[in-house]
């Protein structure tokens, strides 16, 4: 079963929560799906037993072949050619890879080159096995990433893969959730954490997913985050309660669930939830 | 020589823009004839490459120079293959700029930046 | 008019907190929301009126005329994105389509056209001579850079005469916090005591350090880890970097603003502290301090 665990804003617990849930389910995939920035892998501090490049094709021209037409340069939307001095420059961080100038050229004077734009990196600590997914600094976007992160892994009998999903709702989250079987939404008990608890909300239902939220930081007292679920009919799986010592922890990369028994009940309790959820979500969705 | 600068508005009196690539108008002044032509800058609202787009546009206008405050390092690569120099604006003042270049009081632009990467998801 | 951008390379460090404390202490004629993808600011700073709201437009996205699709597959087989699908009819996937165009120049039969699509909404609150500016990018959309420069330039383009804008940045390193930082004299980034917060606070010191604006950092909720703070301050130290304050977790913070207030509105340690900050971080912006 392929877990989700999404916000709509960074800092709300994502990792915290799938990192600790993925070592209580103890036989588990744990996947870092936030190329941008990934933190799993701090948690994990896996060993890694293989890396594998990720590239895009940029086209590259061969200028014994180009006559000038320039029909490439002014195809481009994303202006990443430029005709100087009778040569074409190809702009590689600014090139889409959409294959456009290799098909309309006449001369067909334009091949592809592969560009790294990151990494995929597999490994594993104490059962879990660890994927993370890298995306070099100033690459545009980590959408190939995701989309090999998540087609490599098959589904094992009996192991929950977790997706540590970015934050937000843009692109790379929907990539990230779009074979998920369940999405769990972390929320923090602000009115911004419900602000951006609606974004994800939404993004949930758009792609027609299971879901269940978990609240994270909970103080004494008036939780919107908690009435926002219970007025739109929310499944509120669990609370985690503000607690300093697991800030503390969590600060320093520690996984809470390892360093002391309360929060392996906790995160028990909590994976127990989602597990009787999950299937019959699962179930009346199909 | 005919000599671009990135301008706000359609009028001499215009204010140079900060940002080249997406500046919504180029004057191209000819300090041989002393004519003054205002361009639209097509690649203003594109979502990524506008500078490169921009320089491009210089590039088939046959300019010389182009003077501006900044300048991208991909744009820059354009104007630099060529041959068109780059020159550090020196006031947000369009007339200001062209007597200072004209009297060579302006100097080359040394720092390029990185460029604003990615606008994609 | 002098801009100062606070920004925090990690979601949740409190930026926003800091930001409208700042605002409230300044009170700045001219401040702007740059955190496009999931704006927050408008929660907390009370306003009055409804906004003027623009469209943005981002990149067009492809649509298949149905009527004259002859089904060929073409633009599908030649799609990069996985955007063209068919179930019943050929038809894009909205989110995955890039706009490159291609499948509008293979379709044999001109049966696909690229539309502007409404990436996002532009808003301006005025209130007699303040303004506010920010945006809200639609689901799914990237362009957010760009969208970050027209927020800043709707702020500019319709305030007066300013002394001290104030801008809240989008967390990230990525584009949208690069248009951000484009223009403004001065970053003050708030930091996390974390192990990830400072992995973060260090990419986004490499970028703001390349556009040659000032910096200054400054901690928020430091007592969750002392060693952390102490290991920031020496970063600082030793880069040459202003350090403006470190600031307590406090529970009194999220109390104000899930009311709607921000923190130096009531009497709190956070509330205390941020004050002193901002003291110090004006001085630097205004060149009266070296810091």
């Amino acid at each position: 079963m392929r877990i989700a665990v999404l916000s709509g804003k960074g800092g709300t617990g994502k990792t915290l929560v799938s990192v600790n849930l993925a070592v209580v389910a103890k036989k588990s995939i744990y996947i870092d799906c936030d190329v941008e920035e990934p933190n799993g892998h701090l948690f994990f501090k896996p060993m890694v037993t293989e890396e594998k490049e990720i590239s895009m094709q940029i086209p590259k021209v061969d200028e014994a072949i180009c006559n000038g037409c320039r029909k490439c340069v002014d195809f481009c939307k994303f202006n990443a050619l430029a005709y100087i001095k009778g040569k074409i420059i190809v702009f590689d961080d600014v090139c889409h890879s959409c294959g456009g100038c290799m098909i309309l050229c006449p001369q067909k004077a334009i091949s592809g080159r592969n560009k790294s734009i990151g990494k995929i990196r597999a490994g594993s600590s104490d059962g879990v096995v660890v994927y993370t997914g890298i995306l070099n600094t100033g690459e545009a976007s980590g959408v190939p990433i995701i989309k090999e992160l998540l087609s490599g892994i098959e589904s094992e009998h009996n192991k929950t893969i977790f997706i540590d999903c970015p934050p937000g709702s843009a692109c790379i989250v929907m990539e990230s959730i779009k074979d998920a079987d369940y999405c769990i939404l972390v929320a923090e008990p602000t009115l911004f954490g419900v602000h951006n608890l609606n974004m994800v909300y939404e993004l949930v239902k758009l792609f027609n997913k299971p879901f269940g939220a978990v609240l994270n930081k909970c103080l004494e007292g008036e939780n919107p985050a908690e009435k926002f679920c219970i007025e739109k009919d929310i499944r509120i799986l669990g609370k985690i309660p503000f607690d300093r010592q697991l800030g503390t922890l969590n600060s320093n990369a520690k996984i809470a669930v390892k360093e002391n028994k309360k929060y392996e009940e906790q995160f028990s309790t909590l994976l127990d939830a989602i597990i009787k959820e999950a299937p019959y979500e699962t179930a009346t969705n199909t | 020589m005919r000599i671009a600068i990135p301008s706000d508005e359609k009028n001499i009196d215009s204010s140079i823009c900060v940002s080249f690539g997406r500046t919504p108008y180029f004057l191209i002044y000819d300090t041989d004839t002393k004519i003054r032509e205002f361009i639209d800058n097509s690649t203003a609202a594109s979502s990524g490459g506008a500078g490169i787009k921009a320089a491009q546009i210089l590039v088939d206008e046959k300019t010389d120079a182009l003077i501006t405050p900044r300048c991208g390092e991909n744009a820059a690569d354009v104007l630099k293959s060529a041959d068109i120099k780059i020159y550090k604006s020196i006031s947000s003042s369009i007339k200001d700029n062209i007597d200072a270049f004209v009297s060579g009081k302006l100097c080359l632009l040394d720092e390029i930046h990185p460029g604003f990467h990615g606008h994609r998801k | 008019m002098k801009q100062l951008l606070i920004l925090s390379g990690k979601g949740g460090t409190g930026k926003t907190t800091i930001a409208s404390a700042f605002i409230k202490l300044s009170d700045t004629k001219a401040y702007a929301d740059c955190d496009v993808d999931a704006p927050n600011l408008h929660l907390i700073t009370q306003q009055v009126s409804e906004p003027k709201k623009t469209d943005y437009y981002g990149l067009s996205k492809a649509e298949i005329d149905t009527v004259l699709c002859i089904a060929c597959g073409k633009c599908m087989e030649n799609c990069r994105f996985d955007a063209i699908s068919t179930e019943v009819i050929y038809q894009v996937d909205y989110f995955a389509c890039e706009g490159c165009g291609v499948c509008e120049a293979v379709c044999p039969v001109k049966a696909i056209s690229l539309k502007p699509a409404v990436a996002g909404e532009l808003m301006l609150y005025v209130n007699g001579k303040k303004v506010f500016s920010t945006a809200q990018l639609r689901m799914g959309n990237g362009n957010s850079g760009l969208l970050v420069s027209e927020v800043k330039k709707q702020m500019k383009n319709a305030s007066g005469k300013v002394d001290i804008a104030l801008i809240d940045g989008s967390p990230g390193i990525g584009c949208p916090v690069i248009a951000s930082i484009s223009g403004v004299d001065m970053v003050l980034i708030i930091a996390e005591p974390s192990v990830s917060g400072i992995s973060d606070m260090e990419r986004i010191i490499k970028t703001a350090t390349k556009f040659g604006t000032k910096i200054a950092v400054c901690i928020n909720k430091y007592d969750t880890n002392l060693e952390n703070t102490d290991k920031i301050e020496e970063y600082c130290i030793e880069q040459g970097l202003p350090f403006a304050g470190k600031i307590p977790f406090d529970q009194d913070a999220v109390k104000a603003v899930n009311n709607g207030y921000s923190i130096v509105d009531i009497d709190c340690p956070s509330g205390t502290a941020t004050k002193e900050i901002y003291t110090k971080t004006i001085k630097i912006l205004l060149n009266e301090m070296v810091g």
